[in-house]
């Protein structure tokens, strides 16, 4: 293959539309649509007495109101994504709550108005009375387990998983060196700026509904409507249009609305809309990152780890819609990097009266990496020896992968790290850092991660040569910014040997590409880029085999170049790949596009049917990618940060990332994923903190209290790339969304305590805590 | 009020948003409401060439004044506004949703100040949200923007350099 159009940085195809005000996000579509407005629990725990929407129903521009009691599904439990054995009491929420609330914000009832001022005016009036319950808001109450959550589940306790590698009891007993820690992260959000919205249409005459939802994954959406509904999956359209970024909890299957906005498009005969608000977005939209782990490390006098127990609770919040993949990763992310020959790890994942809990970018690795870190921090300081050294020894070499971790990986494999070069990683990091600012209260940070990405199932792509020399390609996985349209073009380009603009991309649409997974996990790339490419080899090889035999040559001597298919060699001796379309289809009308080269009395007559042998028409093909496991990028980040004595404010001078996600397919969108990521890790780190109150209350719920950071707190961020190509599959590309995102905890902490010489155990960090930190050290 | 150059009736309902008068009546999907209390900056407009929150006004309260949207800032067909070309050749977007409002953002940064310095560049983004891009491609389309628009009054541009 040429590498023309893969690597390099080419600018997206996106923009345009964009840039012009002429995006197409979910609430861009009317077409008349109602719009709604979901009433929802004060409480975090509560029984509902009763329900009253009558005075609601009266009110001017209602057409409906919908309680459990309304739904043909009211009684049904909404779906258990991702069952596991050891979730043994895995509970999902109900479209509608009608009995128990167990999170502030749990819908109850849904209206649907001519417009959202008279919805919103409605809902008010749904007058529903509760019986207010005991809550269990944080992770070690939710442990102790003096009040339950789910009447039905002994000790809040959802699952329990424990594995070990080696003998951790044995080689901790042995150790020259132990050591006890703590860490505690607390929840976060991952606040895309577009909330979430759902459109739905309903069509009477062809039996068809139409849904556009702001989600990471249309395709699933459409199987469950499908079987909700009993229609056949053809009679469903789901189209996830542009995106206003997703970061994960887009991602849910289902949302009560996913559900709702359908059903009542369906009753009522009319499109119906539902479109979020950002209060509402702050609880009725997954959240992530609560966890406390308790830490025993094993060590030696040169700071070499010999064995590391991890016992942690993962806050599961209400419900565990997406079984138990995040304390799942975390339990596996933990080892990172480095060789732990004995490391054994056990979680709790317990429920509480919070918004429930599902990946949200970054998925369980910020806090695992968090915890090694940290703890490396720890021995470096015990030992007295330099951080960066403590963690040279211990990382994996460039000769041991493929690194078998041992333990168990979300697709259901065990962790095998795939390819890397972890030690280079360090050194580049630190020489990009370069030497200490001069000043006081100023730390240098340092940590390093491993990333698994590009899981599995699957994913497909169709591509077609289109009679006018266009390319059309189609996968089901939609974008959220990620420039999908721009980075498959570069892939489908390079294999038919056309230019990137001739190649147009539609993704998350069902209409268009009906099979696949979403976009979650740092698997775009991995699974749909390699669908793209195994899609469009099969049609270069069906376009040689066309051209064969109007050029009178063998396929294997032909190659597909400037939009033609050529003789290698004679370069004039060749057909458009245009007329290789038009050859493609035995009825062969077409305007333009090469149809005087491709009739069929110009060129050599064929004996027998046009079509032999199980050919096809059309110059397309569609091809699927299923890895084999995951491929695991890495990267390393630094950071020199000064610490302001007396306001606690911080200021990052110096931030350098060093990162391998092994082939690079377009390394302008790849730097706005990291630098993104960091960004995001920033504020995850220092600004970004969900304030549970004990009554279960979010307290700062707003964009006002949860301070997303602006460009004014994030520094220039210095990025270098190398390549460790993934053996496992044939772009040899590893995901890149999430790495951006999952050291910056650990880098942030080390760099403060480096410079203030406090302990840092525990995440979001404030300027107000570390002051109370300060206080308390002191 | 006039919206990109063209007048138009008055909002129907006295406490409809101007954002979603724009958004909703007049079909100016362009601009987008991401927070709706006036803290993220998606749906900036321009009121008399000055950057506000759509959000934070009543249509009415835009009686008698121009406003310019996204998509006044260029026609279909013709070529895109500098600002909008700096972030396309930038990379100044991933996900498009926080975008426009920048774009009007800065537009009003640069009418005021021509040729920005980076504190003014900061300080001229500061009002707005954006998750996807960690803002560094955003700084460099400011700039960019900067150089390809057309020079003003070109005393002032040099005025501008020197602080």
């Amino acid at each position: 293959m040429t590498t023309r159009w893969f690597g390099a940085p080419v600018q997206r195809v996106e923009d345009d539309r964009l840039l012009r005000g002429h995006g197409r996000f979910t609430d861009d579509i009317d077409e008349g649509a109602l719009e709604c407005c979901f009433v929802r629990s004060p409480h975090a725990h509560a029984r509902i007495k009763s329900i009253d929407a009558s005075t609601a129903r009266g009110m001017p521009g209602v057409v409906a109101v919908y309680t459990a009691a309304d739904l043909p599904f009211g009684g049904l439990d909404l779906p258990l994504l991702i069952p596991h054995p050891n979730l043994t009491h895995g509970r999902t929420q109900r479209c509608l709550a009608s009995e128990i609330v167990r999170y502030a914000g749990e819908a109850v009832a849904f209206v649907v108005a001519t417009d959202r001022y008279a919805a919103e005016d409605a809902a008010e009036l749904v007058a529903v009375d509760y019986e207010p319950l005991p809550v269990v808001i944080t992770p070690e109450a939710a442990a102790r387990a003096e009040h339950l959550v789910h009447d039905d589940v002994p000790g809040n306790i959802a699952a329990e998983m424990l594995q070990e590698v080696g003998d951790v009891h044995g080689a901790l007993a042995s150790a020259p060196r132990r050591k006890q820690l703590r860490f505690r992260y607390e929840r976060g959000a991952a606040s895309p700026m577009e909330g979430r919205a759902v459109w739905a249409r309903w069509s009477a005459d062809e039996h068809k509904l139409t849904v556009y939802d702001s989600t990471q994954s249309p395709t699933s959406i459409r199987g469950g409507l499908a079987v909700l509904f009993g229609l056949p999956e053809s009679n469903v359209e789901v189209i996830a249009p542009d995106v206003g970024g997703g970061f994960g909890p887009k991602i849910m299957l289902f949302y009560p609305d996913e559900l709702l906005v359908p059903f009542a498009a369906m009753q009522l005969g009319r499109p119906v809309k539902w479109t979020e608000d950002r209060q509402e977005h702050f609880t009725a939209v997954n959240q992530e990152r609560g966890q406390v782990h308790e830490v025993e490390v094993g060590f030696d006098d040169d700071g070499r780890v010999l064995a590391l127990s991890d016992e942690f609770i993962h806050d599961g919040g209400a419900y565990t819609p997406y079984g138990i993949i995040l304390p799942i990763i975390t339990a596996a992310q933990v080892p990172g990097p480095y060789r732990i020959p004995n490391y054994r790890v056990r979680f709790r994942d317990v429920y509480t009266n919070a918004t429930p809990t599902s990946p949200y970018r970054g998925a369980g690795r910020p806090h695992a990496c968090f915890v090694m870190e940290r703890t490396l921090d720890v021995i470096a300081s015990e030992l007295g020896l330099d951080r960066a050294e403590v963690r040279r020894r211990n990382l994996i070499q460039p000769d041991q992968f493929p690194y078998d971790v041992g333990v168990a990986w979300q697709d259901g494999n065990t962790v095998v790290y795939d390819s890397g070069d972890y030690p280079r990683l360090l050194d580049r990091a630190l020489q990009m850092l370069g030497p200490k600012p001069a000043g006081d209260h100023v730390g240098m940070g340092l940590g390093i991660y491993v990333e698994g990405t590009g899981v599995g199932p699957y994913e497909g792509a169709h591509v077609q040569v289109l009679v006018s020399g266009k390319v059309v390609a189609a996968t089901g996985i939609p974008s959220q910014g990620q420039a999908h349209a721009t980075v498959w073009a570069q892939v489908v380009a390079d294999e038919l040997g056309v230019d990137v603009k001739d190649v147009e991309v539609t993704s998350g649409d069902t209409r268009r590409f009906p099979w696949g997974v979403g976009t979650f996990a740092s698997r775009g790339a991995v699974t749909a880029g390699n669908a793209m490419y195994v899609a469009a080899r099969m049609v270069a090889t069906k376009a040689r085999q066309i051209a064969a035999e109007h050029l009178e040559a063998n396929p294997d001597d032909l190659e597909l170049v400037g939009g033609r298919v050529r003789v290698k060699g004679s370069p004039d001796h060749g057909i458009p790949l245009a007329a290789v379309a038009v050859l493609s289809n035995p009825v062969r009308y077409a305007f333009g596009g090469g149809t005087e080269a491709a009739t069929q009395f110009a060129a050599k007559p064929r004996t027998g049917p046009p079509l032999q042998g199980g050919e096809e028409p059309g110059l397309e093909a569609t091809g699927y990618y299923s890895p084999p496991g995951s491929t695991w990028a890495s990267g390393c980040h630094a950071a020199y940060v000064r610490v302001d004595p007396r306001t606690f404010r911080l200021e990052i001078l110096k931030y350098v990332v060093v990162h391998d996600c092994g082939r690079v397919i377009n390394p302008l969108v790849l730097q706005g994923q990291i630098e993104g990521g960091v960004a995001q890790g920033i504020g995850g780190a220092f600004y970004e903190r969900l304030a549970y109150d004990g009554d279960g209350q979010l307290r700062n719920a707003s964009f006002m209290e949860f301070l997303i950071p602006y460009a004014t707190e994030i520094p220039p961020i210095e990025i270098d790339h190398f390549e460790t190509p993934s053996p496992l599959n044939p772009l040899g590309v590893k995901g890149a969304g999430e790495a951006g995102v999952i050291p910056v905890g650990a880098v942030i902490a080390s760099a403060i305590e480096d410079a203030t010489h406090i302990p840092i155990t525990e995440m979001p960090l404030s300027p107000l805590k570390l002051y109370e930190l300060t206080m308390s050290s002191s | 009020m006039k919206v990109n150059g063209v007048e138009h009736a008055s909002a129907r309902d006295p406490r409809r948003l101007l954002s979603d008068h724009l958004r909703h009546d007049l079909g100016l999907t362009g601009t987008h409401v991401g927070c709706e209390h006036g803290v993220c900056g998606c749906c900036t407009v321009l009121l008399d060439g000055a950057p506000v929150r759509s959000c934070l006004m009543l249509a009415v309260q835009a009686e008698g004044h121009n406003i310019t949207t996204i998509e006044g800032l260029t026609r279909d067909g013709q070529a895109l506004h500098p600002v909008q070309q700096a972030f396309h050749e930038c990379h100044g977007l991933q996900c498009g949703f926080c975008t426009p409002g920048f774009v009007m953002s800065v537009v009003g940064l640069l009418a005021q100040h021509p040729n920005p310095t980076a504190q003014q560049i900061e300080e001229g983004i500061a009002g707005n949200l954006c998750r996807c891009t960690g803002y560094a491609s955003i700084r460099r389309a400011v700039k960019r923007a900067a150089e390809l628009s057309p020079s003003p009054r070109s005393g002032e541009r040099r005025a501008e350099g020197e602080t």
